[in-house]
């Protein structure tokens, strides 16, 4: 069995799995956020209605409850929503809800690995579509609607079918200025926005084994993007020492076994990848950065649970060190954690000096919800992870998804701009 | 919800493909806190001006297609993100059947828990429907679309057919069957949400 069967065989107390077998699998940690959360409460008030019971969860200790998609809150609606989570964690003793304004709290995706919320080898679900990310750290996640979410919450057990799983293998190590962005947009460009569709994207070779887990999580992160139903990566040494750094006390290194099946095998050589851009209007629509030169920005966006963490801020930084953004630049660190990081480290002030504004953890302009959302026709370079019409604004705005560096080497030239060409 | 019956009815062509759920239903009315009416809002910037005014050349806006219960669309319908207010609002807007090529996993897998019957075809069926302006004919019990003299038969898993067709739209008697499930319905110390 490969990763995913072996999780999903344990999940279900079955000494084998296979794809297309249907099974009932345990779940170990379930996530809901300020737009999932209060849709679960709506199928809540529903199951209600039909007389059954909402008012005790399986397991509140499985269920941890971010703040992100609209905080901080933009107006009174989403306000009203927090209200509601809050007073959903309160009556079910939630410890884990990370409320933004008291200490560490961000975009659910960064907390899961910030915070070590979860570990190799567990069934992680979450009401958000990106729940995927996680699956870099060797679990099982995926996202699911808000009625699934809902019976999670109340019975601790989901069926899957089981997937196949398309195999990414990357020989050697990404060369300088190319990072894993770059990967899994090349990826998705060959692949399509459906060439995942309800399979595993698992991801190795000596190019994911080099990388470090922040990049890995980039890579599982856009694994939605091709439709796939989980994005994995087997745990190594790294991943553990990361989740321990973070308190982890069960992290382990798990594998698949030796004769792991996968039903299709990619390979790619490391040295062969280069700066690649999405261009409008979907995240399959890819070309090299260079290709891409002479087309004008309005704005640069380094954010999400994309391109957001620690990592890629240090990488944006160490280009725009020095220097003066020519468009408007936003920088919004995915966490309360990683954003002191990157003040203790000195980032913040490079941000600021370059003439960028730094705003605070969320999801924000990513999805089009505030901080930064774009007008008409406005043109803008992003780490995120969707560009589809409208998704950041305006509906005849423009997003181009890149990497952290290609974003801010574009925040200076004012242009779509591959690092490797800056002076 | 309603057993899910016989349907006839006019297709609403959709000659789309990657139709995402921010396009179903963009972002700002995803923190609404009603739990119906999310209709108005389907396809907000498609069918709808920057003043508010419908647009006339949007398919949705052609009171020809009001009564209409059948939308037809082109590969990985509801692609993006999970959001189930993308299956209300179309559910609400008067969708019952949405027929496609392929569907993202997650918006495939929302449609069953809100009584909307999402059916994959092959290209070329649907193709011919896309076409097809005369009312069609959907019989999920026998799995039969009849459109003109010709007759086409769809799959589904029989879990779901057998919840859509009693009127559950709870999870999961997709796994009815199963012992263990019935164990966990019989085990009262247990929440459940099966009926």
């Amino acid at each position: 069995m490969n990763i995913t069967e072996k999780i999903l065989a344990r999940a279900s107390e079955k000494s084998s799995v296979s794809p297309d077998d249907v099974i009932f699998a345990k779940v170990d940690k379930v996530m809901v956020h300020d737009v999932s959360g209060p849709g679960v409460l709506k199928v809540f008030d529903k199951l209600q209605k039909q007389g059954i019971d909402t008012s005790k969860l399986h397991d509140p200790t499985k269920v941890w409850i971010a703040e992100d998609h609209f905080v901080p809150t933009a107006e009174k609606i989403s306000a009203e929503n927090i209200v509601k989570l809050s007073n959903f964690s309160k009556k079910h003793d939630i410890k884990k809800h990370f409320k933004y304004g008291m200490g560490q709290y961000g975009i659910c995706h960064t907390l899961s690995h910030e915070e070590a919320l979860v570990n190799p080898g567990e069934v992680y679900v979450g009401g958000d579509s990106h729940t995927n990310t996680t699956g870099a750290l060797g679990a099982f996640a995926c996202g699911l609607g808000h009625t699934d979410v809902a019976y999670v919450l109340l019975n601790g057990e989901i069926w899957f079918k089981v997937p196949e799983t398309y195999y990414f293998k990357l020989n050697g190590k990404l060369p300088p200025h190319v990072m894993a962005k770059d990967f899994i947009l090349k990826i998705i460009g060959d692949i399509g926005t459906d060439g995942g569709a309800y399979n595993t994207m698992q991801f190795g070779g000596t190019g994911v084994d080099e990388m470090s887990v922040e990049s890995r999580l980039t890579l599982t992160n856009m694994t939605t993007e091709a439709g796939a139903k989980n994005g994995i990566i087997e745990s190594d040494e790294k991943t553990v020492n990361y989740l321990n750094e973070r308190g982890a006390t069960n992290a382990t290194i798990l594998h698949g076994d030796e004769n792991a099946e996968y039903s299709k095998i990619f390979e790619y050589e490391a040295s062969e990848l280069e700066p690649t851009v999405a261009k409008p209007f979907s995240p399959e629509n890819t070309t090299v950065a260079r290709e891409l030169s002479s087309t004008e920005l309005d704005k640069s966006y380094i954010g999400s649970c994309t391109g957001a963490k620690f990592e890629d801020l240090l990488a944006a930084a160490k280009i725009m060190k020095g220097k003066t953004v020519k468009i408007r630049t936003e920088v919004l660190p995915a966490s309360i954690s990683i954003y002191k990081k990157a003040v203790k480290q000195g980032l913040i002030e490079i941000f600021l000096d370059a003439g960028a504004t730094v705003g605070p953890p969320t999801c924000g302009a990513c999805c089009g919800a505030h901080m930064g959302v774009l007008g008409k026709d406005e043109i803008c370079v992003s780490t995120t992870n969707r560009n589809f019409p409208g998704r950041m604004g305006h509906v005849e705005s423009q997003t181009y998804l890149a990497s952290p560096q290609v974003a801010a080497a574009s925040a200076v030239t004012g242009k779509l701009t591959d690092p490797r060409d800056l002076n | 919800m309603k057993p899910f019956s016989k349907i006839n009815s006019i297709i609403t062509p959709l000659d789309k493909a990657n139709v995402d759920t921010d396009q179903i239903i963009p972002k700002q009315f995803l923190k609404l806190i009603t739990k119906s009416g999310f209709g108005k809002f389907l396809f907000y910037d498609w069918r709808f001006n920057h003043d508010g005014q419908e647009k006339d050349d949007f398919i949705l806006n052609d009171s020809h297609y009001k009564t209409s219960q059948i939308l037809v669309t082109n590969e990985n319908f509801g692609c993006g993100s999970s959001r189930e207010h993308a299956v209300w609002a179309l559910k609400d807007f008067g969708f019952d059947v949405i027929i496609s090529p392929s569907f993202a996993d997650i918006f495939y897998s929302n449609c069953f828990k809100n009584g909307v019957l999402p059916i994959i075809l092959d290209i070329e069926n649907i193709k011919k429907l896309l076409q097809f302006k005369d009312e069609i004919e959907l019989d999920l019990e026998s799995q039969t679309i009849i459109f003109g003299d010709e007759s086409i038969n769809f799959k589904i898993d029989s879990h779901r057919k057998t919840r859509l067709l009693e009127g559950l739209d709870d999870i999961d008697l997709t796994l009815k069957e199963d012992t263990k499930i019935e164990n966990f319905e019989k085990n009262s110390s247990r929440i459940s949400i099966f009926e």
